[in-house]
């Protein structure tokens, strides 16, 4: 299956991301590529095989509901790249 | 003729001490920013593991709404961009959500209604953003980020606004008994929002949808959905088009907006969490889940009207507090007249309580010192005016009222010979009462039974009092 660039454009929006015409085509052609193995797998026969959302054998790792420590405010806001007061600053987005 | 069909989708926030996937504090009213660490603001490196009982509670949550629950499930990642949204994705869950196939039932103007529960999933709420538009500045406080939350989801069964806002409230009420959520809607730890349509009456195929947020109250709620519903009904039979949009509540211009179109669910990409393991919901674990489920309101208020002989009104008034209704049954329970019991707990008792901003819960005098309370009142022990009067006392002291009346020498006077003293009494200390009596003017028999009253420091017992005076009013007529 090849990915158009029509495709990759109507991706990169969904991630909030700009790109020009070549990196469009070049994504179309690398992603493509990624689709190819995913093809691979597709020819295996799955018939008697369940299907499954995890390779892991685990279940139910859970944790008890108790409360630890958190990072200091301090440490959260050392994270961000500018800030107000005790909120962190970022360009406004489109609306609340 | 338009007839509306209403689909609710309802956030609320669990009632954990710890976030779901990680330790971070839940409490409301810490500096901002200070309830964050490296899960719940998405670092590279750091692991969700979930919280065993923000799990509990979706299954509490999920049996309570008559749903299945999912024997097997797991998480999955929402993509989505959002600032307040740190990871770039929620782990919420996609196809097996933990409760499915349920329903509620409620009442609407006397007529039961039942509103079918299409899911109940479980899931992390986002940072809180604030806006400035001046400084062109989005502000982030992540003490939310990674709460539970559960979303719930009715069928498009509601067919009005009142019943969208007796949904709500019944929803609320099974919610806040079962103890999994606080439902603030002000506050936001419930949130609402509504996909609405409308059809030509008869019809069987929806209208397009349009999906309402931003509904900050359950006054508004119903204007938003009336507002809606007027506004496509309007449209369609001028021969506009509903248009597919989400559209948000205005509280103050009172009117819905378009927010923005209303993305696809595949663009949202959901896949698999692969950090977090499947969840297997065993028999046990569903049936321990479901011992720790009380009474449910409905039910609750149905029982006090059919064995116990509450008027429908009462039970709503002592159901709609759940530990009232608790107190109440423990005063029942020791043997006291149900209905003498919710008079009392409904009108003076909880009087007390608003006037000393106490809850039921704080009160010294408890259900077993509540009871002997009316077992004075009901044997003609103590007057119920004088019982009125201590009981401000005995809520906060917790002295037994048997003990306290004897003590204070409160016990009612029903000596025949006594009270005609104070008869005699009232009856020389006002001349112009007894002549009011005497022209005919009744409300002067009242007054006098005030002042007899008065005068046994209400310990006279009123219907005594009642017969004493008017048989020697009418004998000195004679
Ligand atoms: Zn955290």
């Amino acid at each position: 299956m090849r990915l158009t660039p029509e495709q990759v454009q109507k991706v990169a929006e969904l991630a909030r991301l700009q790109l020009s015409l070549d990196e469009r085509e070049r994504y179309a052609e690398q992603l493509s590529a990624v689709l190819g193995y995913f093809n691979m797998l597709n020819s295996l026969d799955t018939v008697n095989v369940s299907p499954t959302s995890h390779a892991l054998m685990l279940k139910n790792v859970l944790r008890e509901d108790q409360v630890r420590p958190s990072l200091s405010q301090q440490q959260v806001m050392s994270l961000a790249p500018e800030l107000s007061g005790e909120l962190v600053a970022i360009p406004r987005t489109f609306e609340g | 003729m338009y007839e509306t069909a209403i689909g609710m989708e309802v956030h609320l926030e669990l009632c954990t001490r710890s976030k779901v996937f990680c330790g971070c504090s839940t409490n409301y009213g810490g500096a901002p920013n200070s309830q964050a660490c490296p899960v719940c603001l998405g670092l590279p490196g750091s692991l969700p593991v979930l919280n065993k009982r923000a799990v509990e509670f979706a299954i509490k949550a999920s049996l309570a709404l008559n749903c299945e629950v999912a024997p097997e499930t797991k998480f999955d990642r929402k993509n989505y961009f959002y600032p307040d949204l740190v990871k770039g994705y929620q782990i919420s869950q996609y196809d097996k959500p933990i409760g499915r196939n349920g329903y509620i039932e409620f009442e609407v103007e006397g007529v039961t209604r039942r509103v079918g529960i299409r899911r109940v999933h479980l899931e992390e709420d986002t940072g809180k953003s604030f806006h400035d538009v001046a400084a062109e500045r989005t502000y982030l406080d992540f003490n939310r980020s990674g709460v539970p939350l559960i979303e719930i989801v009715t069928e498009p069964d509601i067919r009005s606004s009142a019943e969208a806002k007796s949904y709500l409230e019944a929803l609320r009420e099974i919610m806040e008994y079962i103890e999994v959520s606080d439902c603030r809607i002000e506050e936001g730890s419930m949130r609402c929002e509504a996909n609405i349509s409308i059809r030509p009456t008869g019809s069987s195929d929806y209208g397009i949808l349009n999906e309402i947020k931003n509904i900050g109250s359950l006054r508004g709620v119903q204007r938003a959905l009336e507002y809606e519903i007027k506004r496509q009904t309007e449209l369609v039979s001028s021969g506009g088009i509903v248009l597919r949009q989400t559209r948000r509540w205005n509280e103050s211009e009172l009117k819905t907006e378009v927010m923005r179109t209303k993305e696809e669910a595949h663009d949202y990409r959901y896949f698999p969490e692969p950090d977090l393991v499947q969840l297997v919901i065993d028999n046990s674990w569903l049936n321990k889940c479901r011992s720790e489920i009380p009474e449910l309101p409905r039910a609750r208020r149905e029982r006090y009207v059919r064995e116990l002989g509450i008027t429908p009104y009462d039970a709503e008034e002592l159901v709609a507090d759940r530990a009232l209704a608790q107190y109440f049954e423990g005063v029942a329970r020791l043997g006291t007249e149900p209905k003498l019991a919710a008079n009392w707990l409904l009108s003076d008792l909880r009087r007390e309580l608003n006037q000393a901003s106490l809850a039921i819960e704080q009160v010294k005098l408890r259900e077993a010192g509540f009871s002997e309370l009316m077992v004075l009142v009901s044997s003609g022990a103590i007057g119920s005016k004088t019982a009125k009067d201590i009981l401000g006392e005995l809520v906060h002291s917790g002295v037994s009222p048997a003990a306290y009346v004897k003590e204070k020498g409160l016990a009612q006077l029903s000596d025949t010979s006594e009270i005609e003293k104070f008869v005699e009494q009232a009856i020389a200390d006002s001349p112009k009462i007894v002549a009011d009596y005497r022209v005919g003017k009744e409300r002067a028999l009242t007054a006098l039974v005030g002042v007899v009253m008065k005068l046994s420091r209400g310990k006279a017992k009123p219907e005594l009092v009642n017969d004493l005076l008017t048989q020697k009013l009418n004998k000195g007529r004679l």
